[in-house]
């Protein structure tokens, strides 16, 4: 696995305006993934784990400080630039799945993928890839409202895989999920990271997700409180400032 | 084609909601189509009439003739040429000689036109052949209207008293040889038709007229002083009642559309509200913003497809029905108006074209309006739901 920075962060730092003041989310924050980390950020709420996830995601924008992912800028990029950067590059995972209601299983693991200028035969080929990384080739036909929690979260996961894409961010994945489903999605994060070297980077604060990283950023007051190695990536040539 | 793709899919996903949109903008839609049908209907409908019945194919008029002055018409006569004659005789020009007169049905006074009209005429639909020739009677026809007005009807005697070209008063008994059903007013109230040579007798105008009425084979020249009037100018009247009938409906049919476009409009604010994690979802795949703008106006846009599929289904056999039936207008003989005791629709192609463009612009853009906001909205705000 190579172990090149594909995430650079220098000097960070977000506001909000809050009524006429403003709100410091995240205060100077440094730090490089490389490629195939299975990296977290932790802390309470409010710590600033999804807004930085967010500009990382060029789904926002930082105040100051530069943030680089795969060589561009996040501050630079137009939103056409970054549309296309998050359709091609990143994959996203949410709390609440996100899926979009009326579209079947395959429909929903397929929008990514209709964006790009795919035939319909590789787009068919690259989501039930994508539905049998995560186990879910026989729910093709279903809708999200038909599925459990799990499914709908492993639905989640082909949908962010399905274009392999460098880096997955995901956002509290095991929040609404119980023991086993965390585990279950878990396991497969970490099989896809092992087998395609996706790089995922993790909020949460669940104990669970902890256990299965190999990197833990830990965040209060919107400052990178710890920087800690574990698990596999101790023995791999991290990247890190 | 992939926001159209999109929209139809998330439209047909929301079910109920987009069924009663779709059906309010259906109704307004073959309401629209059935209103204007009809209009155009009555339009061709009279325009027809009015030629058969009065115009023809247009009319020669005397300098100082005017129809709607009677006082003109006392001194609009002239003796017809040869060359005139000769068409008459082609049966190219019908020569009407006209006499402000009074009648006298059932002892009330009546102001009338006389019209003298060769009875071997075939350019219009007055049933002259009844005017038959006899020493002993002069026969005259006159219509439904002018009939009940009178309370006369076939076999009955009239007087009528004129004053001939001299001035001087005359008076006689005509009988009522045929009353005939036209659906021109113009051409049945308070009109009695003569022969011409009688009422060429009466008033001693031995071969003259005061208009002449073309026949739809006539060659067009000039035809020294009689003036060329065409159809255009003859049912200029008749085209500026329709327009504005056409601009009183169409405030009906706007109020109507107006109603469903609101419908829309709600519709899509609502969803703009209700689906902001969906739009911060389609950002967060790779969305552009104008492209998730592009899904919603398209989505808003589509009822009108829809409404379009909807209001052909059901109205599409309805129009049909009501162009094979007709529609009863009751109160025809008892306006000035040509309008026939049944009115025929006219759908035009122009006409469902243009309903369409109107129905499908005018929900796009009452979509695209709400839709603007989802550019300003910030992804990561739309992802939570956090939008006020």
């Amino acid at each position: 696995m190579e172990n090149s920075s594909i995430i650079k962060i220098k000097d960070l730092v977000k506001r909000f305006p809050v009524g006429k003041t403003e709100f410091t989310a995240l205060k100077g924050i440094v730090a490089d993934f490389g490629t195939g980390e299975f990296a977290g950020l932790v802390g309470p709420s409010g710590s600033g784990k999804t807004t930085l996830l967010n500009i990382i995601g060029s789904l926002d924008y930082p105040s100051e400080g530069e943030v680089t992912v795969l060589g561009k800028s996040v501050s630079s990029l137009s939103h056409k630039q970054s549309a296309f950067l998050r359709n091609h590059h990143i994959g996203f995972i949410f709390q609440t799945y996100n899926l979009l209601p009326v579209y079947t299983v395959f429909e929903n693991v397929e929008f990514a993928l209709l964006l790009q200028n795919l035939t319909g035969q590789q787009r068919r080929k690259a989501v039930m890839d994508a539905l049998e990384w995560v186990g879910l080739t026989d729910k093709i036909k279903s809708k999200p409202a038909m599925l459990s929690g799990g499914e709908c979260q492993r639905v989640a996961i082909a949908r962010s895989m399905v274009k392999r894409p460098e880096i997955v961010l995901a956002d509290e994945p095991t929040a609404n999920l119980d023991s086993a489903n965390s585990h279950h999605i878990l396991q497969t994060m970490k099989k896809l990271n092992g087998e395609l070297g996706t790089t995922f980077i993790f909020a949460t604060h669940d104990e669970k997700v902890m256990k299965y990283l190999d990197r833990i950023i830990s965040l209060r007051d919107g400052k990178i409180e710890k920087d800690v190695i574990t698990g596999d990536l101790k023995n791999k040539n991290h990247v890190s400032n | 084609m992939l926001a159209i793709k999109l929209a139809f899919k998330n439209l047909l996903g929301a079910g109920l909601r987009t069924w009663l949109n779709v059906s309010v903008l259906s109704f307004a839609f073959v309401i629209i189509v059935f209103y204007n049908g009809m209009i155009d209907g009555w339009n061709r409908q009279s325009r027809i009439d009015v030629k058969d019945w009065e115009t023809g194919a247009g009319q020669f008029w005397l300098p100082g003739y005017d129809r709607f002055d009677p006082y003109t018409i006392q001194d609009s006569h002239a003796p017809m040429s040869d060359e005139i004659l000769s068409e008459v005789d082609k049966k190219e020009l019908l020569p009407i000689l006209m006499v402000q007169a009074t009648a006298y049905p059932q002892g009330r006074l009546q102001g009338v036109i006389l019209k003298g009209v060769d009875p071997g005429q075939t350019i219009l639909k007055l049933p002259t052949d009844r005017l038959i020739p006899s020493d002993n009677v002069d026969y005259a026809i006159i219509g439904e209207r002018m009939a009940e007005a009178s309370k006369i009807g076939v076999g009955d005697n009239l007087l009528i008293r004129w004053r001939d070209k001299n001035g001087t008063f005359d008076a006689r008994e005509v009988q009522i040889a045929s009353v005939f059903k036209c659906d021109v007013p113009t051409a049945d109230k308070g009109q009695i038709y003569l022969r011409l040579d009688v009422l060429q007798n009466m008033m001693g105008l031995e071969n003259e007229a005061t208009i002449l009425v073309a026949g739809n084979d006539f060659k067009m020249r000039n035809l020294g002083k009689w003036e060329f009037k065409s159809n255009n100018f003859l049912l200029a009247d008749i085209d500026k009642i329709i327009q504005a009938k056409k601009a009183g409906g169409s405030i009906m049919e706007g109020l109507l559309l107006i109603i469903a476009l609101i419908a829309i409009f709600d519709t899509q604010v609502l969803s703009i509200f209700r689906r902001q994690k969906e739009i911060g979802t389609y950002i967060a795949l790779g969305m552009t913003r104008p492209q998730v703008v592009g899904i919603f106006t398209v989505e808003g846009g589509a009822h009108s497809i829809l409404a379009t599929i909807l209001g052909a289904a059901y109205g599409i056999p309805l129009l049909l029905l009501i162009d094979k039936v007709g529609i009863p207008m009751k109160a025809a003989t008892a306006t000035d108006l040509p309008i026939a005791e049944k009115i025929f629709p006219y759908y035009s192609l122009g006409l469902i074209i243009i309903t369409v463009a109107m129905v499908v612009l005018s929900a796009t853009i009452v979509s695209y309006l709400p839709a603007r906001k989802i550019s300003k909205m910030k992804p990561t705000d739309a992802l939570k739901g956090k939008l006020s």
